[in-house]
């Protein structure tokens, strides 16, 4: 339970906003549900809605509409390429293309082994340094530009094995 | 060598170190504004500066600090670092080169409403810069240049991160603000408007990180002296986002009225394989389509003479599209982007852009004819002027536009029934 486990950080976050608006900090205290596992459970949902007074129902509907937040436990790895209209216009979908069918999977699919999503995703602010995309862990996010399909496949290689050095 | 202001990081080694910073004048101006100035002193001279909002609307900035309601407490500052419009960097190079200078924006312009909190909303994916601002405000705290009872006065300024989660929406200011509260990101009816009610309901001032990038200058060096820099009334640097067709995409911090020409010839070193420029999009994909042309090309990217060729200068995030692409493809990966972000609230923006996204699909994989591009450009005129943020505007701008000035591209996709 987050409660109890990210105690400390839950306060810092709290003081950053009015003791009477506690709502704003349910952004943040998403993120800190998805730290294990990369997804919201509805445990935590249900613990989130008792820490600021909302009901799991409004938390939910957050998970929903923003695109960061999921319920739904997929790959460990997120590969999240952009491929919105000026990183096309530099190869992004050929780039997309060819990385899922090395993987062998289609866009939005998770590799068997279960450790790799790729997704398109939407303007990452990276227009000049496409193709480029931004892995999304537990851990957080790292943005990885200028890509070709072999620089891709080993961000990926060195994640699946991460006590290789890479 | 031109001096660089918002990008003054390539130029100066290690600018977002705050020591680099402090020894390059940095937080001189907040020390000054703090101790020797009013408030409204430095009110006057972001107006006087002629500074406008360089998020895209391009709204003055020091009349928007004036409209802020004094009977109603506490103020708030609310930086606007969700920067997520396609063809959009420059917001994320100034975080990561040039932070303090940001940082330095911001609590001038809290100084100037008289706020004691302001926070700084960007987009979830800028997760790492955030972390980094975390501890650049922790540096500043320690330095006694944030904090308590500044400069040994009764002003005393905290500033906070905030991330978003992935919605372009939450750039539009009252969206984002609903964001701030916990809730969906979705616009609020205005007016009233953010000076007067902003987050939690009191006043408050959203400003673009670029916007307030300039604030320090203004205030150290004067509002004459920024008045030199630009037009008349596009007045200061800008940061031009430079991407698509050209040799060399990147940021470009030149003065508003620069040309076209100047931008993607000169700085972006043309279009590559030597093929013929088509279509700029001025403000990303928000943007009509403008054909390049010899007018268009020599036109002044300044907020008064874009709309002279059929566009706006917006964020000047300029998109170059050349004679290899086919317009019909630049509206589909545009139309998927505004069905994805629209929040849903308004139903010719929701509806108007799933139905658009599903009639331009059908267009590009030819099986639609000529009644289907009429189609589009009747349900984009229906979301004309009926929604309640810019969002439904914004995604038929290409629409209309495209289908008007190159109407060739869509005539040789639109023949699956002969017309």
């Amino acid at each position: 339970m987050i409660a109890e486990k990210y105690a400390a950080e839950i306060k810092t976050i709290l003081a950053k906003y009015p003791s009477d608006q506690k709502r704003s900090a349910v952004m943040p205290l998403l993120y800190l549900a998805m730290r294990d596992g990369g997804y919201v459970t509805k445990g935590e949902m249900i613990e989130i809605g008792e820490i600021l007074d909302i009901t799991p129902t409004e938390v939910a509907s957050l998970i929903g509409f923003y695109t960061l937040y999921y319920d739904q436990p997929e790959g460990t790895i997120r590969i999240q390429v952009c491929n919105d209209l000026p990183c096309a216009l530099r190869g992004a979908d050929e780039f997309l293309d060819k990385l899922c069918e090395n993987l062998g999977i289609q866009v939005g699919e998770t590799t068997p082994d279960g450790s790799v999503t790729v997704e398109a995703v939407m303007c990452l602010a990276a227009c000049d340094k496409a193709p480029m995309f931004q892995v999304q862990t537990s851990e957080g996010l790292a943005y990885h530009e200028e890509q070709t399909l072999s620089s891709a496949l080993e961000v990926i290689e060195a994640m699946r094995k991460p006590d290789t050095p890479s | 060598m031109t001096e660089l202001i918002l990008l003054r990081h390539r130029q100066i080694p290690d600018l977002n170190q705050l020591a680099v910073y402090r020894q390059h004048g940095g937080f001189e101006a907040f020390q000054k504004a703090v101790t020797s100035m009013n408030p409204y002193d430095v009110t006057d001279q972001v107006k006087n500066s002629g500074l406008r909002g360089r998020g895209g609307a391009g709204f003055p900035t020091g009349l928007k600090w004036t409209f802020i309601d004094y009977e109603n407490w506490p103020h708030y500052v609310v930086a606007n670092a969700d920067e997520s419009e396609p063809g959009t960097f420059k917001d994320r190079e100034i975080m990561e080169g040039n932070p303090f200078q940001f940082l330095e924006g911001v609590a001038l312009a809290a100084f100037a409403i008289e706020a004691k909190e302001a926070y700084i909303y960007l987009r979830g994916e800028f997760w790492q810069i955030a972390e980094v601002l975390d501890r650049q405000i922790a540096e500043l705290e320690a330095a006694g240049l944030l904090g308590e009872n500044l400069f040994d006065t009764d002003y005393s300024l905290r500033i906070y991160t905030h991330l978003g989660a992935g919605a372009y929406i939450c750039g539009e200011e009252t969206a984002l603000l609903e964001s701030m509260e916990g809730k969906l990101g979705q616009p609020r009816l205005r007016p009233p408007f953010p000076p007067s009610y902003g987050l939690y309901g009191k006043p408050t001032v959203v400003n673009n990180v670029e916007t307030l990038t300039n604030v320090p200058y203004i205030i150290s060096r004067g509002a004459d002296w920024y008045t030199s820099i630009g037009t008349e009334k596009s007045t200061g640097p800008k940061v031009f986002s430079l991407s698509g067709r050209v040799n060399k995409p990147g940021n470009y911090e030149l003065p508003l009225g620069t040309t076209f020409r100047e931008l993607i010839f000169e700085h972006g070193g043309g279009i590559p394989e030597g093929k013929e420029i088509k279509a700029i999009m001025a403000a990303g994909a928000s943007s009509s389509l403008i054909v390049a042309n010899e007018e268009a090309l020599d036109t002044p990217m300044d907020y008064e003479s874009v709309p002279n060729v059929g566009g706006a200068l917006g964020s000047a995030s300029v998109i170059v599209i050349d004679e290899s692409v086919s317009i019909d493809w630049v509206l589909r990966k545009t139309l998927h982007f505004f069905s994805h972000e629209s929040c849903g609230k308004c139903t010719p923006c929701r509806e108007g852009t799933f139905w658009m996204r599903h009639i331009i699909d059908r267009i590009h994989d030819g099986k639609a004819d000529w009644s289907d591009v009429e189609l589009l450009n009747e349900v984009a005129l229906q979301i004309q002027g009926k929604c309640l943020c810019a969002l439904g505007e914004f995604s038929i701008e290409a629409v209309t536009s495209g289908i008007e000035r190159f109407e060739a591209d869509f005539r040789v996709k639109a023949v699956s029934s002969g017309e």
